[in-house]
């Protein structure tokens, strides 16, 4: 990176402010699909983060993994499950996000005495990187290969496993009449044993 | 710039992560939290990869296979939440009580 302190402070804190604002707005947000959108905001953002620690490969894979996938995804799941319903009411919630607010404070408190309290054993000296690609690539089919190729396997393992816990079982003929069914788009599901709620 | 200013940043995400994983009452929006708990943990890997080792960018490697298992998780988990959804017709976490006592 080739900018001026001055400048690098005001982007971290433009960013700090939309990443932290935004995933406020994902986990506060009542709708459900100004999160998921949120969400993208929050990504983003982060993708500058990465920018400003002169990690331009890891920015772009952030911007085309999580942006264009994992968030495309997320409103997938959205428009899949989009059900309005009230929720219950559950005694007691008011007292669990309180809860769950004090331990969260708690534990920003203890990791943030933690940051400033380490000394911290800081690199000497600038090095200036112009892409981290190269190096990056170098570590990936040298001394990282292995996890490089069980992260693959590992990637086709959840794929097969996505597809099976997704997939509906269709049946090409009505199992009552036998005929086969008329559109595709209203092919019968094979009947599954679904738990009923109390 | 200097390193803490990018650990409390992480730290302040992944709190939020927290509490929106513990209070979220919709099923998407826990696998939202969970996505912003791991994105702190790559600013953590990254603020680490560029002010403690410069050279060797090893931290860099470990948040590209964080994205990665992060993809992965992702797809296992929405592919649970439309199973359940199916099977329970809600996304209400209170109600998802199938492996609880």
């Amino acid at each position: 990176m080739n900018l001026s302190e001055v400048v690098q402070l005001v982007s971290f804190g433009v960013l700090t402010l939309l990443m932290l604002g935004a995933a406020l707005g994902v986990v506060l947000s009542p709708s459900v699909v100004y999160s998921a959108f949120l969400l993208g905001l929050t990504f983003s953002s982060m993708a500058g983060l990465y920018l400003l620690l002169n990690a331009d490969f890891v920015a772009a894979a952030q911007i085309l993994v999580y942006v264009g996938a994992v968030n495309v995804l997320i409103l997938f799941g959205v428009m899949l499950v989009n059900k309005r319903q009230d929720y219950q009411r559950e005694t007691g919630l008011l007292l669990r996000q309180l809860l769950t607010a004090v331990v969260c404070f708690g534990l920003f408190a203890l990791l943030g005495t933690v940051t400033v309290i380490t000394p911290w054993q800081l690199a000497e000296g600038v090095t200036q990187v112009d892409s981290s690609v190269i190096a990056l690539a170098k570590h990936l089919f040298s001394d990282y290969l292995l996890p490089f190729e069980v992260a693959s396997v590992l990637l086709l393992m959840a794929m097969i496993g996505a597809i099976v816990l997704a997939r509906r079982d269709l049946l090409m003929e009505d199992p009552e009449t036998g005929m086969p069914a008329e559109t595709d788009l209203a092919l019968p599901e094979r009947p599954r044993e679904t738990v009923v709620g109390e | 710039m200097e390193l803490n200013y990018f650990l409390l940043v992480a730290a302040a995400l992944f709190c939020i992560g927290i509490y929106g994983l513990v209070t979220s009452r919709n099923a998407i929006r826990v696998l939202m939290s969970i996505e912003l708990m791991l994105n702190a943990v790559n600013l953590n890997l990254m603020a680490f990869s560029n002010f403690l080792d410069p050279d060797g960018i090893r931290g860099q490697v470990f948040s590209v296979f964080v994205i990665t298992i992060a993809a992965a998780e992702a797809a296992v988990g929405l592919a649970i939440v439309l199973a359940i959804y199916r099977n329970r017709d809600t996304v209400d976490m209170e109600q998802f009580n199938l492996l609880k006592w």
